[in-house]
């Protein structure tokens, strides 16, 4: 049976699937970096997803129009972001908290929305694949990286892009500072206040692309709790990525192989209770952040809310 | 010097600014009351006052931090308005905060670079400005690697960073908010010589400290606050300490305690080859070995995070022990936990009053038992005695003369002076055999200082050991029998009392080994 898993249309199938699974983690986990590195832990993103995929699916669905999907998964996105940053910026609620309460918000909000709106799970045709020309008739290689739909390229130029916005723009100057010590950025003349609503924004928008993602691209369903969790896996990617976009695409990549693998595994039949199979990611995570977590060192101001002293 | 001149970092001078008739309100406290203070171009004006005394509020208010009730800040006499630092800033005013505004995982030409307009639009401009960093580094005598990262660098060397981000900014008049607080003595040396320059060059520097000589060493003149008035404004050739002391704390003060002859005793505390981490996990504490005998102080002089901390907490059993002995009275009490070793005779002044000397959120009498409250006669079968507990409080508010409106007051409420009193009634009204005092008097004024010193020489007059921790140099000359170095975790020297001065222990401080 391990044999079947070893053949070279199999690790072929996993890579090519583990490609396109790191996409929403990608879209979430980077999102939440700018987040993290201005100071503001984002436990909603999963909610935040879920609101995004539903509102995603639901425009594409009536519509018949894919990117109105995405552009309302992002509007809804940003919205959320908005909100997360008015709770932590404004009314400095403690940041864990708040968060939770904003994925139980995006929960149950999308739940009641599915059942009002569509009451059945229903399938849209999501973005279809785009072989690159030339690149993808690279034998294997083409077909692992170079035969996907939009939102799986726009996840990987997403990286490299988010790394130079953080480390050779002001603006990302002035993100790692306020991370890392607002009264400082403050004496300067930095808006404490401006860069959080920014980083949150954006990690909402994110969020809601990510959620997208899954929705209208890579499973083209809506169900309740969609997301299962993935949202919170994203959360733990930028502490296992060290708050570096590319420590996040490691380990975005470590995950959603491992997600293949276990689905290749269930396809295959091998004799495995799937249970444990479904079960590997999430082991994975807390392994993951039990050996990272002694070894780097978040940014000094996450979760402390910013107030003008004495 | 005409007015269009203007400094060698280019900026055009502030000849003279003014502030007139500054008040400045907060519910219940007036913190300025009707302040005049100017400062002209070329000359050090230095700020004394105790805390308290409105001198940050005085210096909010200009560097537009804080909007004045009343009163106004003319420069080169017209009227200017500030309303933010950025105004501030703007008008060429820079401010050096007491505690550093430095980001320590962004190198020094991002620290400058940060919330300035770039040249390369959106992207940073790093290339130019560490250019002219260094231009500016040459100019002042001010040398920093602009590409090195501030947690890097030395708590001397990340002032000079300080300095030229406000020089970059084109401060042409700078506050200077006790800038030789964390400084060794050659690094205040250093310090100076820049200043020195700056002021040759024009600029005005606005100094605020409560070390009175080196007020006396650097400035043209002395401003003196006190409960929010200017009680006076001198030259400072006319000045002296003992006038300057009585100008701030309206009474005549004694600034040196009286260090009577005691017979020293036999070894009362007893460190052998003591190894402890910090709390990142690096060596703090590598080999050291010291005897505090009885009826001594012996000083720990050093500059800070070099070991100060996890020494006093290896010795009160807040933290572990990697290797070494620890010897209380004639009793190994390595291994023990903080109880048992306070039984034994130790009494301990804790660094930080606020977070480990006090529940911020208890009252007076609460945390006056803190230490006793299971034993007899506070409690009994695990009942508070709360009569009994409220006389012993009110008697030790008494003894030690904390001020505070009721014995109900939590302690959060009370100014740091009076903590600290009731910190030192509750650790010696129990006589304690061993005394480690961890910065007894940091950031206290002049008056809670002297009171806390006083105390201090009484209780090794009555034979107690004393482990006197202090980053304050003058306080270690004034009160210890015997200093000890620490440097890296490590005992660079004993110095006897006659024998030590501000060189030879600065020296060692800095590691330099004679």
């Amino acid at each position: 049976m391990i044999t079947e898993l070893l053949s070279l249309n199999v690790l072929i199938g996993i890579a090519t699937s583990g490609i396109r699974l790191a996409t929403p983690y990608l879209y979430a986990a980077i999102g939440e970096t700018f987040g993290q590195r201005s100071g503001v832990l984002n436990l909603g993103v999963d909610g935040m997803m879920l609101l995004g995929a539903y509102a995603g699916f639901y425009v594409a669905f009536t519509t018949g129009n894919l990117w109105f999907g995405l552009l309302a998964a992002i509007i809804v996105g940003a919205v959320m972001g908005l909100a997360m940053a008015f709770i932590s910026v404004n009314l400095q609620a403690e940041q864990g908290i708040s968060g939770i309460g904003i994925y139980l918000f995006g929960l149950g909000m999308s739940d009641l929305l599915f059942q009002k709106t569509l009451g059945t799970v229903e399938t849209v045709k999501g973005f279809r694949s785009i072989s690159v020309p030339y690149l993808s008739d690279i034998p294997i290689i083409g077909e692992i990286f170079f035969q996907h739909n939009i939102l799986v390229y726009g996840a990987f130029a997403l990286v490299p892009l988010a790394w130079f916005v953080l480390n050779k723009t002001t603006l990302g100057l002035k993100i790692r500072a306020v991370g890392e010590n607002t009264q400082a950025a403050d004496s300067l003349g930095v808006s404490v206040s401006g860069v959080r609503y920014f980083t949150l924004t954006l990690g909402g928008i994110l969020s809601g692309i990510a959620g997208a993602s899954l929705s209208i691209a890579l499973l083209n369903v809506f169900q309740v709790n969609l997301t299962n969790g993935l949202g919170f896996i994203a959360v733990a990617l930028v502490y296992f990525g060290s708050w570096r976009p590319g420590g996040v695409l490691f380990g975005s990549l470590i995950f959603s192989l491992v997600n293949a693998l276990q689905v290749w595994v269930q396809v295959l039949g091998i004799d495995i209770p799937s249970d444990i199979a479904v079960m590997m990611p999430y082991v994975l995570t807390i392994l993951v952040l039990v050996f990272t977590v002694q070894r780097t060192r978040p940014p000094s101001a996450l979760t402390k809310p910013f107030e003008r002293g004495e | 010097m005409g007015e269009a001149s203007s400094l060698l970092s280019g900026t055009a001078r502030i000849s003279h600014l003014e502030m007139k008739g500054i008040v400045k309100q907060f519910p219940g406290v007036l913190a300025n009351d009707h302040v005049d203070f100017e400062v002209r171009a070329g000359e050090v004006h230095a700020l004394l006052g105790e805390n308290g005394a409105g001198k940050s509020t005085l210096m909010k208010v200009l560097y537009g931090m804080y909007k004045p009730n009343e009163g106004e800040i003319l420069i080169d006499g017209l009227p200017a308005v500030i309303l933010s630092p950025s105004d501030a800033i703007a008008k060429g005013i820079g401010m050096i905060h007491q505690h550093f505004m430095l980001v320590p995982s962004l190198t020094v030409a991002e620290n400058v670079a940060l919330g300035l307009r770039s040249s390369r639009g959106m992207l940073t401009d790093l290339k130019v400005v560490s250019e002219r960093v260094i231009e500016l580094a040459k100019l002042y005598g001010l040398l920093v690697d602009p590409s090195a990262y501030i947690w890097q660098l030395s708590v001397g060397q990340q002032q000079r960073v300080e300095i030229i981000k406000a020089l970059y900014r084109g401060a042409a008049l700078l506050i200077l908010d006790e800038p030789t607080a964390v400084l060794t003595p050659q690094e205040v040396d250093e310090l100076f010589v820049t200043f020195r320059q700056m002021v040759r060059d024009g600029h005005a520097l606005i100094f605020i400290s409560h070390k009175l000589h080196e007020v006396l060493n650097i400035s043209h003149r002395v401003t003196v606050l006190r409960d929010g008035r200017v009680i006076g404004s001198v030259a400072t050739e006319e000045a002296t300490k003992e006038g300057l002391a009585q100008m701030m704390v309206g009474r005549d003060v004694g600034l040196k305690p009286e260090h009577k002859k005691v017979d020293v005793g036999k070894a009362m505390l007893e460190l052998e080859d003591l190894w402890a981490n910090s709390d990142r996990g690096v060596a703090a504490l590598q080999g050291v070995s010291l005897q505090v005998r009885a009826g001594e102080i012996l000083g720990l002089a050093g500059v800070s995070g070099n070991g100060q901390r996890e020494l006093a907490e290896v010795i009160t059993g807040l933290r572990n022990l990697i290797k070494g002995r620890v010897i209380l009275g004639n009793k190994d009490i390595t291994g023990k936990n903080p109880g048992e070793i306070m039984e034994q005779g130790l009494s301990y002044i804790p660094e930080e009053r606020m977070r480990d000397g006090m529940i911020r959120e208890f009252n007076i009498s609460e945390n006056a038992i803190l230490r006793e409250h299971h034993t007899q006669p506070f409690a009994r079968r695990g009942f508070l005695n709360f009569p009994v507990i409220t006389q012993y409080a009110g008697e030790l508010v008494k003894k030690f003369n904390v001020k505070t409106p009721s014995l109900d007051t939590p302690a959060k409420n009370l100014s740091g002076g009076n903590i600290q009193k009731l910190i030192l009634a509750r650790e010696l009204s129990r006589k304690p055999g061993v005394l480690i005092a961890s910065q007894p008097t940091r950031g206290l004024d002049i008056g809670a200082t002297e009171y806390i010193h006083t105390r201090l020489m009484e209780q090794r007059q009555e034979g107690t050991a004393t482990l006197l921790i202090s980053e304050d140099l003058d306080e270690i000359l004034a009160l210890s029998d015997r200093i000890a170095v620490i440097y890296e975790g490590q005992i660079m020297g004993i110095v006897e009392r006659q024998n030590a001065n501000a060189e030879n222990l600065g020296l060692l401080m800095a590691g330099v080994r004679e």
